[in-house]
């Protein structure tokens, strides 16, 4: 399937582009407000029209993007670099107090809906990108630790596992030399449903007023924004929507092709 | 077994006592008093001092959480500052919006899901796979408010066959169930693509295993073999996300309250804060872990009557 991939590549690469873009230039400058020119539809000057105060629609998904994809990228890595060893370590140890505590602990947080976490610690230090990625952040550390868990328990009840713990091998290098490698098609799923979910996330927090803050512009405040005049300017709720919704698409596709390009064993089946 | 679901149950009360920790020191970080926010800034200190005292408030740390966790167990979740009302009674109240909301979205979920996984995963590769499967990469890119607004757009404001938001209560049902279908709808599409490709994939692994191929050898179909061998052995990952998703339509469904004006949980947690209210947060979230440690459990028992191999533990 190459054309999820190629899809995927321009879509996400798009999204990337014009977050990159918006650090040396927009084609507006979006503190500049033009009350005159409000809730213009798609136009010669400006391309996909203005919001309620004037402001160029393009300018503010582009710096919208930089926000959304920092925030979902950083999210992801703690999620990533946190939960996958906690995962190994406690399938490796399957049973023991190793295991417990840190499924236990897993509970604990996954208990905690994230989007009551993130009110909380909004609530308590401020709204704000940085506690945003944080309170998403924490939600992953526990999703990619039960999946690791859960993917890693039925390789080690394979024969090769046996045969690597008799060759002496510790459960330390087993668990990087065989287990990994064999969930790895799971943590690439699963990695790209959880950055299409912190972007989704981002712009939900964002929605109701709890992510980035103005003047840092945001698709989920261009949404929310956009509810009032969503009869009167259909256009001005429909872009950002779309720019989450082709972002969050493009990534998912990409995502789906590196596995496919990845995975020998998937490629043997389709052919 | 017994032994298993034990172990899990005392496990999940542990996990629920550290959790109350956790929500009341979050909530004590909360900036702003209670009592402050109750009689505004102009009060005089020592009517301050008085009401602070009638509420609590002047006790050290560790005593106002014990007479917090103490009043709870007996099922007193306190009387809420702003509105003098017993918190309990408007948890309830909330409750009968964010249950069947939940619900119904996790039911349309699997509804939609167990069907459309089951048909790509015996067609993998083929084109009708290809074009479900890019279906299901359309349901999980909707963010789900932004979907909601559509929906509204669509169904309420151009077609008028559904209410665009707000909740009248169950007197009558039919009418509250149409206001709920709006915003489950929103709350479930995306789930079930999530869930729809789990399933997929989940069974398509399964498919690979040589049990499968020893089903097929003794003369199993391929849908007896799917429905058989692959679904069962499917189901735990499958369990795994369900579980995730009651709690995130539970809580994450506060963003679609708020497109629909529906008086949920989420909502009273959200304006709880802003009111400094803060007994109905601690006692609002108490319950929402609750609910989730909860359903973790009722996974756990699932998980056990799926897995044979979990019986013998």
């Amino acid at each position: 399937m190459r054309w999820t991939l190629i899809l995927g590549a321009m879509l996400a690469g798009l999204a990337l582009l014009l977050a990159a873009l918006s650090f040396f230039w927009t084609p507006f400058d979006i503190t500049q407000m033009d009350v005159a020119n409000k809730l213009q539809g798609p136009s010669g000057a400006h391309w996909l029209g203005t919001d309620h105060f004037g402001r160029d629609i393009l300018s503010m998904v582009m710096l919208g993007a930089r926000t959304s994809i920092a925030v979902a990228l950083v999210a992801v890595g703690i999620g990533i670099v946190l939960g996958v060893p906690l995962g190994l370590i406690a399938a490796a140890n399957k049973g023991g107090w190793l295991d417990e505590i840190i499924m236990r602990g897993n509970d604990l947080i996954f208990a905690f809906p994230s989007l009551v976490i993130a009110i909380l610690i909004t609530a308590a230090f401020g709204p704000s990108a940085i506690n945003a990625i944080i309170a998403i952040g924490i939600f992953n550390i526990p999703v990619f630790a039960r999946v690791t868990r859960a993917g890693a328990l039925p390789v080690w009840t394979l024969d090769y596992i046996r045969a690597a713990q008799v060759a002496g091998k510790g459960k330390a290098l087993i668990s990087v030399e065989h287990v990994l490698p064999n969930i790895a098609n799971l943590l690439i799923v699963q990695g790209t449903i959880q950055f299409s979910l912190g972007i989704l996330a981002e712009a939900g927090l964002s929605y109701v007023g709890l992510g980035a803050q103005p003047p840092t512009a945001s698709w989920g405040r261009m949404l929310a924004d956009a509810q009032t005049f969503v009869t009167l300017a259909p256009h001005v709720a429909i872009i950002p929507g779309l720019a989450i919704f082709l972002t969050v698409l493009g990534l998912n596709l990409l995502g789906d092709g590196l596995r496919d390009a990845l995975d020998p064993r998937l490629k043997v089946m389709r052919a | 077994m017994l032994r298993y679901l034990f172990r899990r149950f005392l496990s999940l009360t542990l996990s629920l006592a550290v959790a109350s920790v956790v929500i009341f020191l979050l909530v004590e970080m909360v900036p702003g008093d209670p009592a402050t926010f109750m009689l505004g800034t102009g009060a005089q200190p020592d009517t301050l001092a008085a009401l602070r005292a009638q509420l609590g408030l002047d006790q050290p740390l560790p005593i106002r959480y014990a007479n917090w966790l103490g009043a709870v167990l007996t099922g007193d979740l306190g009387t809420s500052f702003a509105y003098k009302t017993p918190v309990a009674g408007m948890i309830l109240d909330r409750m009968q919006v964010s249950l069947p909301l939940a619900l119904m979205a996790l039911i349309l979920s699997v509804l939609i899901a167990f069907p459309v996984g089951l048909f790509a995963a015996a067609r993998r590769g083929s084109a009708r796979d290809t074009a479900v499967m890019g279906l299901t990469q359309i349901g999980i890119a909707l963010p789900n408010f932004w979907f909601a607004m559509l929906l509204v757009l669509l169904f309420a404001v151009r077609l008028r066959w559904l209410p665009a938001g707000g909740f009248a209560g169950w007197d009558n049902p039919v009418q509250a169930l149409r206001s709920l279908l709006l915003p489950a709808i929103a709350l479930a599409l995306p789930q079930a693509a999530i869930l729809a490709r789990v399933l997929r994939s989940t069974l398509i692994e399964t498919l690979d295993q040589d049990y499968i191929r020893t089903a097929r050898a003794k003369g199993l179909t391929r849908a007896q073999t799917l429905r058989r061998h692959a679904l069962r052995n499917a189901l735990i990952p499958v369990l795994t996300i369900l579980g995730m998703q009651f709690s995130f339509l539970l809580a994450g469904a506060i963003i679609i309250e708020n497109v629909f004006y529906l008086p949920g949980l989420g909502r009273l947690i959200f304006q709880a804060i802003t009111q400094r209210d803060l007994i109905v947060v601690q006692s609002a979230v108490l319950v929402m872990v609750a609910a989730v440690i909860a359903v973790t459990f009722l996974v756990d028992l699932a998980y056990a009557a799926v897995d044979p191999r979990l019986r013998s533990r």
